[in-house]
């Protein structure tokens, strides 16, 4: 079944992509290709078969609990497009 | 303007610096006077490259003979380096520059090798061809109406245009050894864990991994001496990753035993990177080595698998670009309204269609179809392959079914360039040390041979990769000359 358009606003809105209408449709003609490419994985007998989530088997890491340099509050903002007093400047997410 | 040194291998230049025959100032500087007409670099700092030549050279005058001191290397773009601009060629990190050095780049400082520039390459590494770059088309020094490949086309096209004697990229589903194949370079992707990924911008963290573009493999195993090293700061590397004794030199394919899918030699590949193909198993087998036809049938899943699993994390990984912290913003009213802005702005097409497909194969309802579906079958291909090497010693495969294609030849189909890559893919599915390297011409153009080992079996993969290099007796092969 096709995807259709809402759906894909939909994904872009999950994703928190802003897309033009001509983008939107874009999109679902090229997820559609995708997603029919992706066909031939339904047709595999996956039952009982462990997902493997990584290249290689993975093992918890421990360090050890010692202070190591990190960045600077001034090299932590120099890249920030806005920042104001020692902080990362954003859109108010509040009703005034 | 031509470079002399552009004919030296990474190796050969370090045994003239050990000799006094030049300076590495001199070295740095002969490469930066070569103009990059392949839109190979996307940023260069001629001034700094020069000071870290000078800082080698005093280690060299101090009597320090580390195997590559004074060698120049180009960096891929997304590789962060400390007061260098870091773009991975997106619009989104335009202006970035990064507040710390990449594990890596501190490895090559300690080695002594400056740093040439940052290469150009697919946005996000997100491609086969480089044409996703933001920045600047980059071609194919054989043909500059061609691609060098993708997504590492910059640091292919810098190695392969005499532009650097050596370079690193990074490789998620072939982006080193697909670059290297149709620039007739050697390409390494060591065994995911061997390199540091800290400092690397994540593409798909479970694929990612850092390698190197050389003319030999005795460059590429040189300067992987100096990257695969334990690193603290990346929870995926090995204990063990630092590489063992290796005998490049006296390196024989006699005995060695090679399989050979029949679904990575299928009907895709074309007619002339078959026959050279053919040719170098026939030179091989005269060799005194063995080359067996295998099945694998869940090879043949690949595209699909990967094109799945690699959107998946790309859709997790790149939910960091928020227009906050770093990089470009859209201003908006809201908060959600900039970050929506940003990202739908910033991103180019490629980048948010990999975004999509991979929330959408994420999301509630279609997880189980798609990414866990995915990574089931990601565990069916890695059961096939390891059930091999108790009788082979590498996996041998086309690296790339066609030579270089035209810039824009597939503007009309992209998923045509998609599916190209299902002989680099398995390799980064199992986390498996691969290479590239170069077994002839083609109607003028370079194709790649393709070897795969067992994980942690990189230095034998390398021994064998050097004594099939010598019995084809291609390499180095540099534009021009052949």
């Amino acid at each position: 079944m096709p995807i259709t358009l809402d759906e894909v606003r939909h994904v872009a809105r999950l994703a928190r992509l802003e897309l033009t209408e001509d983008e939107l449709r874009a999109f679902q003609t090229e997820l559609d290709a995708l997603l029919g490419h992706f066909q031939d994985l339904q047709a595999v007998d996956v039952t009982g078969v462990a997902p493997k989530p990584h290249a290689v088997a993975l093992q918890n890491v421990l360090a050890e609990d010692v202070a190591r340099f990190g960045l600077t509050r001034d090299q932590a903002l120099a890249n920030a497009p806005k920042s104001r007093a020692g902080l990362f400047l954003v859109p108010s997410i509040r009703e005034d | 303007m031509s470079n002399k040194l552009g004919q030296l291998t990474a190796t050969e230049i370090a045994a003239a610096l050990q000799r006094r025959e030049m300076s590495a100032r001199e070295v740095a500087q002969a490469f930066l006077d070569v103009t990059d007409t392949y839109g190979a670099f996307l940023h260069v700092d001629a001034e700094r490259t020069l000071a870290e030549a000078d800082a080698a050279q005093a280690r060299l005058d101090a009597g320090e003979t580390s195997p590559l001191l004074g060698v120049p290397v180009a960096i891929k773009d997304n590789i962060s380096t400390q007061g260098r601009p870091t773009t991975c060629a997106s619009r989104i990190l335009e202006g970035y520059i990064p507040p710390y050095d990449a594990t890596v780049i501190s490895q090559l400082h300690g080695a002594g090798m400056p740093l040439l520039g940052k290469t150009n390459l697919d946005e996000f590494a997100m491609g086969t061809s480089t044409e996703n770059s933001a920045y600047a088309v980059c071609k194919n020094p054989w043909d500059p109406t061609r691609s060098p490949g993708g997504s590492s086309g910059g640091s292919a096209a810098a190695v392969s245009g005499g532009l650097a004697p050596i370079s690193l990229g990074s490789d998620t589903g072939g982006s080193i050894r697909q670059p290297a194949a149709l620039c007739g370079l050697v390409g390494f992707k060591p065994t995911y864990g061997r390199v540091s990924r800290f400092g690397l911008v994540a593409f798909g963290s479970s694929l990612d991994q850092i390698g190197p573009f050389g003319q030999t493999v005795a460059d590429v195993a040189a300067i992987s001496q100096v990257i695969c090293q334990t690193d603290g700061l990346d929870n995926t590397s090995l204990p063990d990753a630092p590489l063992g004794a290796m005998d490049l030199a006296n390196a024989s394919v006699k005995g060695k035993r090679f399989a050979l899918p029949r679904e990575l030699m299928s009907d895709a590949v074309e007619a002339n990177v078959r026959a050279s193909i053919e040719q170098a198993i026939r030179t091989l087998e005269a060799a005194g080595a063995t080359v067996d036809h295998v099945d694998l049938p869940s090879l043949s899943l690949g595209v699909s698998t990967y094109y799945v699993i690699a959107p998946a994390e790309a859709s997790s990984n790149l939910g960091r670009f928020d227009g906050v912290r770093y990089g470009a913003r859209e201003e908006a009213p809201g908060h959600v309204e900039s970050l929506m802005a940003t990202r739908g702005k910033k991103f180019g097409h490629e980048v948010k269609l990999r975004i999509m497909v991979g929330t959408y194969a994420l999301s509630a309802g279609y997880y189980d179809a798609y990414y866990l579906r995915a990574q089931q079958i990601r565990g069916l291909m890695v059961a096939e392959i390891d059930a091999l090497w108790g009788e082979y010693d590498a996996i041998l495969s086309p690296t790339s079914p066609c030579v270089a294609f035209p810039l824009g030849g597939f503007s009309h189909d992209p998923m045509a360039l998609k599916q190209m890559d299902f002989c680099t893919i398995p390799a980064n599915m199992g986390g498996y040390p691969a290479l590239s390297l170069p077994c002839g011409l083609a109607d003028g153009l370079p194709v790649g041979l393709h070897l795969m080992g067992p994980v942690r079996g990189d230095e034998r993969l390398l021994e064998l990769a050097a004594g099939v290099e010598r019995e084809l007796g291609c390499a180095p092969l540099r534009p021009g000359l052949a």
